[in-house]
């Protein structure tokens, strides 16, 4: 009796050496940021294509303009200001989430979303006015690749944006609970990254640009 | 289908009656069969009410078990299509001699060496290789799903969504006619008007969302929902395997969707990044997609190793020699595989000191290879090795790969790359490591995970029959082409002028008439055993005395995988359960957190594919409706908070009490 009774207690701490017997749901999300730090890895690397075409075609102007000529540096300073301070009111509405704060993250979302369109408003206008000069993605290898990579970013301004106002509907419905945060946390890193990707298109393509 | 510019309406697009090809008896009797067919699919499910089920089970579920086993007969019916293509070039090349044009235009023939390759890389190798993934990893690390298992889902319905593409083209249009990658100018707007290339581009786009998902889940599964105590020197070799391969499917197929993205503007807005003129360069393309294409060729042997690792060791019944450098061999590979795209075009005329550095690069790959392949050998050695089918395939593609691998050595060399170069020599290599290893290695895999999967094993027999077929009419089928290739015989040509070289496509010919036979034994096979499945039976769940925690659980696995997840002390962790005799807890259940089913992946991969339709045939209202579409949909589903469900505590005891039943019914350990 004895004896299957130390057999049997063995079994146990056999079994509980093995198994987790008093496992306990999963955080739900907690692989997201994760995830989407990967994510934000390969859209890097999406960008790094699109610099490296840059890079070998950006001085093929085939008779065409060159960036001295349709460059227009205040225009693109006052631009990447735009993104930079975009960035910061994020910042802010990171800190108002942090201490729970609907009305003020609601508000800093608000003015970093009217940052993102001034930004999108003056590359459009960039954009329209070399098109009207004729400087045309089609007219040189050149100007493909800027108006690619560029564009691209903005694009990516754009779902930026798109995002952002849908993140503030559902924090208007549902409050900050922890989903909503995850997700503003992941269009955080998603719109820093952005900014990171402008400075470098800022420095390769506009600044180097008119040293050429 | 003609490939000159058709005309435009603002309905329709570029799409007309013309568009069907009518003149194409081939392609006419297909279309007929595919309907019938089709018509018989849809009232067979329809008379036994099967919609409900398979929407219920099957395409809305987010069960990573599931999910693997859609994605192997995705590939299992492209692996038909493509090899229809195969055997339909092998006819056409060996018939074009002597004057004879063959039986295939070459419009028609140039699509299907292009449509070949795509389909077995795209929808046939990647399939096969994400299936496995899926349904193994998260069983080996002791999990209970993937980490997005919603990703999951639509990543699969994506990829299947790139199949439907490259599907369609076949009877509305046309497929591209330049071979698999594509390369311009010939793929530019100036020498491909029609809609076969841009099939080809919105197909991979389109598929490769899913692919770069299905990666970055995979990466985050394995990073952060292992087993406790399953450190990473502690994982099973075929998870580490799985890692690597997904870290370089996100390292690479960005960089393909950026080159085709580039393509598409060159064609679609009339930039000039690849064109003649204006600046642009062609060449930039083919380094851009080798930079992606060679780590996609070790994207697709990586998993296989690991499943030969698994299998060498479970059947030699032994723990696999050299496990440590078997790891560092695999992350060597995966270094290595971004340092020699240049390789593919040696004839580029970089120069030698950049031929050299690329041909020695690729030249070193070969040291972890044979690393792996000496570890194979010592694991068999003085092991008690048990034939059965899965090492059956194992020991042929030793033999096998091992010609390849040393084919792939001499193309290597620059100087004998510039005779080789675009040669049948090698067609013959890739087919030779392709074959030898992606494909033995995915019906080794079939052979020995079936078992888990549906709780019976494959009939022998035709197993058997279809590995003899196999093995035999690759060697017929493909020795000739390292002969044609050193004759000079270049790749894709349809007719020839020298008649001495017909026997030799006479020989390929009959390989792969051989090969064809080995393709239906294994549906053969696959029927038998599904009618005999009772006399199949494994009730243990560890029909092949297994090593990892796959084998812990039932076969099929319960929704949850395991009522308790496993603890980890050692590699080889379900050996070393066995070897202790520890007992499988039965009581003390708790009820179970999952993943909920949802309708969002396949109906988001749904409108995507029409979005594809419509920007292929220039529809483009049609193609802003379906994006909107996208946005608009992907959108309404994050309203959707609620994601998830417990499997109720009785369920669980019931499941498991039947396992339990199951297991002294075998005389297990209970």
């Amino acid at each position: 009796m004895s004896q299957t009774m130390t057999t049997g207690q063995q079994n146990l701490s056999l079994t509980a050496r093995y198994f987790d017997l008093n496992e306990h749901d999963h955080p739900e999300g907690g692989s997201t940021m994760l995830g989407f730090w990967i994510y934000l890895m390969s859209d890097c690397l999406i960008f790094a294509m699109l610099f490296a075409a840059y890079g070998v075609l950006g001085a093929n102007y085939a008779t065409g303009p060159s960036p001295k000529v349709l460059f227009d540096l205040d225009l693109v300073a006052l631009n990447t200001a735009m993104l930079l301070f975009s960035s910061i009111t994020y910042g802010f509405a990171m800190l108002a989430m942090e201490k729970n704060k609907i009305g003020a993250t609601q508000m800093w979302l608000a003015i970093t979303g009217l940052f993102g369109a001034a930004f999108l408003a003056i590359e459009l206008y960039e954009f329209s006015h070399l098109l009207h000069i004729g400087a045309t993605p089609q007219r040189s290898a050149f100007l493909s690749a800027f108006f690619t990579l560029v564009g691209t970013h903005g694009l990516h301004v754009t779902f930026g944006i798109i995002w952002l106002v849908t993140l503030m509907v559902q924090v208007s419905r549902k409050g900050l609970i922890a989903a909503n945060k995850r997700r503003l946390m992941c269009l955080s890193l998603f719109w820093h990254f952005l900014d990171v990707i402008w400075i470098g298109v800022f420095t390769v393509v506009y600044l180097m640009g008119m040293l050429r | 289908m003609t490939s000159e510019p058709q005309a435009w309406s603002p309905i329709f697009g570029r799409l007309s009656l013309e568009s069907l090809p009518l003149h194409e008896p081939i392609v006419v009797a297909t279309f007929c069969a595919v309907v019938l067919g089709g018509i018989g699919l849809v009232g067979a499910l329809t008379y036994f009410r099967l919609w409900g089920y398979l929407w219920k089970e099957w395409f809305t579920t987010v069960d990573h078990k599931k999910i693997g086993i859609m994605y192997m007969i995705l590939g299992l019916i492209m692996f038909v299509r493509g090899f229809a293509d195969a055997i339909m070039m092998r006819l056409q090349q060996v018939m074009a001699f002597n004057g004879s044009e063959g039986y295939l235009n070459a419009h028609h023939y140039d699509q299907v060496f292009t449509a070949h390759g795509v389909i077995m890389i795209f929808f046939v190798a990647m399939p096969f290789v994400t299936g496995l993934m899926n349904y193994i990893v998260p069983l080996q690390i002791g999990a209970r799903d993937v980490s997005f298992p919603f990703l999951n889902n639509f990543s699969f319905w994506m990829t299947t969504s790139g199949a439907v593409l490259v599907m369609v083209s076949l009877f509305i249009g046309e497929f591209a006619q330049t071979g698999w990658l594509a390369y311009p100018p010939l793929s530019g707007l100036t020498h491909s008007p029609g809609v076969g290339v841009d099939y080809y581009i919105w197909a991979l786009q389109i598929a490769g969302v899913g692919t770069t998902l299905s990666g970055i889940n995979l990466i985050v599964t394995i990073v952060k929902m292992r087993a406790p105590g399953m450190t990473m020197m502690k994982m099973p070799v075929f998870t580490w395997t799985s890692l690597c391969t997904n870290v370089l499917i996100v390292a690479s197929f960005p960089v393909l969707t950026a080159v085709l993205a580039l393509l598409s503007l060159d064609r679609y807005v009339g930039t000039n990044f690849f064109t003649n003129d204006f600046g642009g360069s062609p060449m930039m393309y083919v380094n851009l997609i080798w930079i992606w294409g060679h780590p996609e060729v070790y994207i697709l042997i990586l998993p296989l190793f690991g499943v030969f690792s698994e299998i060498t060791s479970t059947f030699s019944g032994k723990r696999l020699f050299g496990y440590t450098s078997m790891v560092y061999a695999t992350v060597c590979i995966t270094v290595l595989s971004y340092l020699v795209w240049l390789h593919h075009f040696f004839t580029m005329g970089s120069g030698a000191s950049v031929n050299s550095f690329f041909g020695i690069t690729t030249m070193i790959i070969s040291i972890p290879t044979g690393a792996k392949l000496f570890n194979w050998l010592f694991t068999m050695y003085r092991g008690r090795i048990r034939y059965e089918l899965p090492m059956m395939w194992t020991v042929a593609f030793m033999l096998t790969f091992v010609v390849g691998g040393m084919t792939g050595v001499m193309l290597a060399v620059p100087p004998a790359d510039f005779v080789l170069h675009n040669s049948l020599f090698l067609i013959a290599h890739f087919h030779n490591v392709i074959i030898g290893g992606v494909v033995f290695g995915v019906f080794a895999a079939i052979n020995y995970w079936w078992p888990k999967a549906f709780g019976y094993k494959l009939n022998v027999f035709w197993g058997k029959v279809s590995f003899w077929f196999w093995v035999v009419g690759f060697w017929f089928a493909f020795m000739p082409l390292y002969v044609l290739g050193f004759m000079g015989v270049t790749r894709r040509m349809r007719v020839f002028d020298d008649p001495s070289l017909q026997i030799l496509f006479g020989i390929a010919a009959f390989g792969a008439v051989l090969i064809a036979c080995g393709i239906a034994a294994m549906f053969v096979q696959f029927g038998v055993s599904i009618m005999n499945r009772d006399k199949l039976r494994d009730e243990t769940g560890d029909p092949w005395n297994g090593r990892t925690l796959e084998w812990a659980t039932s076969s099929p696995p319960p929704d949850y995988n395991f009522a308790f997840t496993p603890v980890v002390h050692g590699l080889d962790a379900w050996e070393e359960m066995k070897r202790r005799d520890v007992p499988r807890p039965t009581s003390g259940f708790r009820a179970i957190h999952m993943p909920s089913s949802t309708w969002a992946g396949i109906v988001i991969a749904g409108i995507a594919t029409v979005c594809g339709f419509a920007l292929i045939w220039h529809i483009w209202w049609l193609a802003a409706l379906s994006f909107l579409g996208v946005i608009g949909t992907s959108i309404v589903h994050t309203f959707n908070y609620k994601r998830d469900f417990h499997i109720p505590v009785e369920e669980v005891v019931a499941t498991e009490a039947e396992r339990t039943r199951q297991l002294e019914a075998a005389g297990g350990a209970a």
